[in-house]
């Protein structure tokens, strides 16, 4: 565990961005869903030697394609074109999501409408009436990567913890998440336990007052 | 038996019937067999069950079944999209029926119908709403779900190329569900811009045995 830091203001997009993209281990096979999470790979250098995943079936994915490098056989799990780096490969889709369920990718970060203390992620359905379900792979992200971390805003529109209790959200994944990004904190899940890695723009203690969950502070 | 050799789209969907279940490739317009999806709408085939990755999108292909109510069932993981208009008409007018499959489960599901696998159990969905009424079972301290094999009448993909065996190679991830999809159906129709002569596909790179293709038509293409 790190030790505990904090600064004066909260965390811009990028600034997240980057803590995530410098936390993902030298070497590691990575997935990066889709909204914020896609983000961290404009942090990365090419001195950590990441392999980027795609759900879709590629290993080596590279940046966002342009100009003529636009080619419709070559997407994203975002349908956006992207590029193909040296030493990627291809494979269908049974292999892709064996390969996430099996527990050969290291890192998968995820957005989240909200997390639980023990690490149950919601992300695929607001259960609103009348909203059309779709879940894509958001199911098999949350539960097959080594480690999910989570990229959110800590707080909803309205102010309400999007770290809570127990989800009202319907679930994604149970147990999965074990670390969690957001402008004004970084936490760390394990068995139940939420520790605070760092505060941005508000204190331990303010943090502890708003939220709904008991919160420990990193040594 | 070598694939049929179909020389146009229509003349390789002519046995689609009425009723039929049927596997669509593509993940986006990547690896869609439009010129098949087509050919399909244009022979009349109704009240069909069709598996896809998605529920159509815009005015083309399998958005275009579904505007003309041809679809009374549709399995796929995302059906949502900000252009799946003619989807959500029919789904809020009560007009075709959706079974929500988490992407990886759809995939799984399809290679199980293919290799000949009764069901499985996997911990994508557990305790979640798409696991509601199916068995679960914990192994080893984890939570599993019972997955069924989907299997179809019919599989329409689109690859890169074919030998006149019906070896199969694709184009980078339009590959997706091509390759599943060939297994799991009764009869596998596929699109490819060329049909090469036997021999002349390194067997060391075929993706796609021909064991598993039953109809080959070539239609060209930019590749």
């Amino acid at each position: 565990m790190s030790t505990f830091t904090t600064t004066e203001t909260a965390l811009t997009r990028d600034e997240m961005a980057a803590l995530v993209a410098a936390d993902i281990p030298e070497g590691a096979f990575v997935n990066l869903g889709i909204g914020q999470p896609t983000n961290v790979s404009n942090f990365l250098t090419a001195q950590q030697g990441v392999t980027l995943h795609t759900e879709n079936g590629m290993l080596g994915m590279g940046p966002v394609a342009t100009g003529d490098e636009v080619d419709e056989d070559l997407i994203n799990a975002g349908k956006i074109p992207v590029t193909e780096l040296p030493g990627a490969s291809y494979f269908h889709h049974a292999d892709s999501f064996a390969m996430m369920r099996g527990g050969h990718l290291d890192v998968c970060v995820l957005g989240a409408f909200q997390v639980s203390g023990s690490g149950d992620l919601a992300n695929w359905h607001t259960g609103a009436p009348g909203a059309i379900p779709a879940v894509g792979g958001a199911m098999d992200l949350a539960i097959g990567a080594k480690a999910t971390w989570v990229m959110m805003g800590l707080f909803t529109k309205t102010g309400e913890s999007k770290l809570v209790e127990a989800l009202s959200y319907p679930v994604t994944g149970l147990g999965c998440v074990s670390r969690i990004y957001t402008e004004s904190a970084i936490f760390e899940l394990q068995d139940s336990i939420v520790t605070v890695r760092s505060t941005h723009g508000i204190s331990f203690e303010e943090l502890a007052e708003r939220l709904p969950v008991a919160l420990v502070r990193a040594a | 038996m070598a694939p049929r050799i179909a020389t146009t789209a229509a003349e390789a969907v002519a046995n689609i019937h009425d009723s039929a279940t049927i596997l669509i490739g593509g993940f986006g317009n990547a690896g869609q067999p439009m010129e098949l999806i087509d050919a399909l709408m244009d022979c009349g085939a109704t009240d069909l069950t069709v598996i896809n990755n998605n529920a159509g999108q815009a005015d083309a292909g399998l958005a275009l079944l579904i505007k003309e109510r041809r679809v009374k069932k549709i399995i796929c993981s995302f059906p949502r999209q900000s252009d799946s208009w003619h989807f959500d008409e029919a789904y809020r007018a009560g007009e075709i029926e959706l079974e929500l499959v988490p992407q990886g489960n759809l995939a799984e599901r399809i290679r199980a119908a293919g290799a000949g696998i009764g069901g499985f159990f996997t911990p994508t969905g557990y305790g979640t709403l798409l696991a509601e009424g199916k068995e679960t079972r914990v192994i080893d301290g984890k939570g599993y779900v019972l997955e069924s094999p989907i299997s179809a009448d019919f599989a329409l993909i689109k690859a890169l190329r074919a030998d006149t065996h019906g070896n199969l190679v694709y184009r980078k991830t339009a590959r997706n569900f091509g390759p599943i999809m060939a297994a799991a159906a009764k009869s596998a129709i596929v699109q490819i811009d060329e049909i090469v002569e036997t021999g002349q596909l390194d067997p060391e790179v075929v993706v796609t045995p021909g064991i598993y293709v039953n109809t080959l038509v070539a239609l060209g293409g930019k590749n």
